[in-house]
């Protein structure tokens, strides 16, 4: 059922000139860039910027005007097993009371998955995968009385009970608060050592460097991608943000304490 | 006594076949309507579900014309109703609720053209709109227990598919399930349950016994699940106390059963409440 089990895997993604339209609109112009396997990268914007969108046309879910993406040299459709995705919480309905474990079981649920009950082996793995972001002891709890951070590991226990080999995670951090957040990035970094690939859209720029190998800037077209004290020139920062830059100024962008990118 | 008393009112209306046929019909209804209710209001489908019953009166008029059962026509009309209302949810530019109340009221008021017309049907409009539990015959019994199993098994097999697509849509998306598919196999479904209990609660009180039990039972239970089985406990007592009461008080079947799961709302509610303030005031 996992899909390591069925496809061999070199988790790189290749995005090339890619352009996707809403109607008339150029949500994303021309965007390339491609992440090497077992890597953690960071990808910022303002809101519109087709962070979201990009997610989505790497999922399958929009499709793309031009240009091709390739997922461990699938198509997005082809690859949709291998993709793990973290939604943003107001995606979610909440009014669906539900434990850590149902929620993790979901990830190994397919359409010809015709019977309410889970397997011993669906026990086992849906065990592992909460093991592995440590939820373990809190599999039957409802995730509704969780943190905004146990919430997100119980989603990426989700994707691993799914076998995926890359993660999206759509502005997982936000409302979630500090201790959660380091939680939760020590929990990406452990799956990064073991070859996950994970892109997470983020808003903090202040903790970039500490927390991701690469950064993906993202304005309706890549601005930039590479090491985050690299990337942060004034230029990117301006195409990002435009006037709104200038509030940067006075910050140390990419790590607290580095200013080599500016 | 007092035992034997309370047998022999629980047993008094059981010899009459017309009752017999009508407690199985409104305990398969009280059965599956909130099995679907914990669903449609953790997914704000109240309103679809009202649409859904309004919408099946011009099938019902036609299945009273056909004769036999009103099932004959009104299943495959169900059907076509759900799929076209699901259809307009899914890619209409216009809002969902503004396009399932057009949809909704125009069917209902070619049902009510259809029954002008047609003065040989038996049934009276107050009987389709309120229900006319006591008129089943024993195809009925015979169609509702196929349609409650019907219900109840695709609700079983296809519980990890309808919970993953309720809960997060987009998700179950990304992982391959044909989410818009379960969409309107979900309405199909309960297309099917509204039309199964249309001759116990009618047109205008299916809604009721749809989603007062599952709303009584999620003040009880926290887990999804949990609240599926107990709605469906709180529904079975709510029509068969419902019916018993429009027995011995002459009161019309449907408006008993739909106030009596009212009346175990309210009686929930309350003693929530005066728990929840005696704790505070402990």
């Amino acid at each position: 059922m996992r899909s390591e089990n069925i496809t061999p895997l070199n988790s790189d993604i290749v995005c090339d000139s890619c352009c996707v339209e809403f109607g008339s609109e150029l949500v994303l112009d021309d965007v390339s860039f491609s992440v090497t396997s077992g890597t953690l990268v960071g990808v910022v914007g303002p809101n519109g910027g087709g962070k979201t969108t990009l997610f989505n046309a790497m999922t399958g879910t929009v499709p793309l005007a031009h240009g091709t993406i390739t997922i461990a040299g699938l198509s997005p459709d082809q690859a949709k097993s291998l993709i793990g995705y973290v939604p943003q919480k107001e995606y979610v309905n909440w009014k669906f009371s539900l434990t850590a474990k149902n929620i993790v079981r979901m990830g190994i649920t397919r359409m010809n998955s015709f019977t309410p009950f889970s397997s011993n082996k669906e026990k086992e793995i849906i065990e592992e995968s909460l093991e592995k972001v440590g939820l373990l002891d809190r599999m039957n709890d409802m995730v509704q009385d969780m943190s905004g951070g146990q919430r997100q590991r119980v989603f990426l226990a989700r994707a691993l009970a799914q076998g995926a080999q890359i993660f999206l995670l759509d502005e997982a951090l936000s409302g979630v608060d500090v201790g959660s957040q380091e939680e939760l990035i020590e929990v990406l970094k452990k799956l990064r050592d073991s070859g996950k690939t994970i892109l997470m859209a983020t808003h903090d720029l202040n903790t970039i460097s500490e927390r991701f190998d690469e950064v993906l800037c993202l304005n309706r077209h890549c601005c930039a991608y590479g090491n985050p004290l690299q990337v942060f020139t004034p230029e990117v920062l301006e195409e990002l943000y435009g006037s709104h830059s200038s509030m940067f100024a006075n910050h140390s962008l990419g790590s607290h304490g580095h200013t080599d990118g500016i | 006594m007092g035992i034997l008393m309370v047998f022999e009112y629980i047993l008094d209306p059981l010899h009459y076949s017309f009752m017999v046929r009508s407690l199985i019909v409104a305990t398969l209804v009280g059965l599956m309507l909130p099995l679907l209710g914990a669903y449609v209001i953790n997914r704000n489908l109240a309103f679809m579900g009202d649409a859904l019953a309004h919408a099946s009166l011009p099938s019902l008029v036609l299945g009273l014309l056909i004769g036999t059962s009103i099932f004959i026509a009104a299943i495959p009309a169900a059907i076509i109703v759900a799929v076209l209302v699901a259809y307009i949810f899914n890619k209409s530019d216009i809002s969902e609720d503004t396009a399932v109340g057009i949809i909704f009221s125009s069917l209902f008021a070619l049902g009510l053209i259809l029954l002008s017309i047609y003065d040989e049907i038996s049934f009276s409009l107050e009987d389709l709109l309120l229900g006319q539990l006591l008129a089943v015959s024993h195809a009925d019994v015979l169609v509702t227990i196929y349609l409650t199993l019907l219900v109840i098994i695709t609700l079983l097999i296809m519980h990890k598919q309808f919970l993953f697509s309720s809960f997060d849509p987009f998700g179950a998306k990304v992982m391959g399930l044909k989410v818009d598919l379960l969409n309107y196999l979900f309405l199909i479904i309960l297309s099917l349950a509204i039309i199964g209990s249309l001759q116990s609660v009618g047109v205008v009180l299916v809604l009721s016994m749809l989603i007062t039990p599952a709303a009584t039972s999620k003040l009880l239970v926290s887990s999804f699940s949990g609240s599926m089985i107990l709605g469906s406990a709180f529904g079975v007592m709510s029509a068969v106390t419902g019916l018993y009461v429009s027995y011995y008080l002459n009161f019309p079947s449907g408006p008993s059963m739909a106030l009596t799961s009212t009346c175990v709302f309210v009686i929930v509610w309350v003693s929530g409440r005066i728990l929840k303030y005696g704790q505070i005031n402990k």
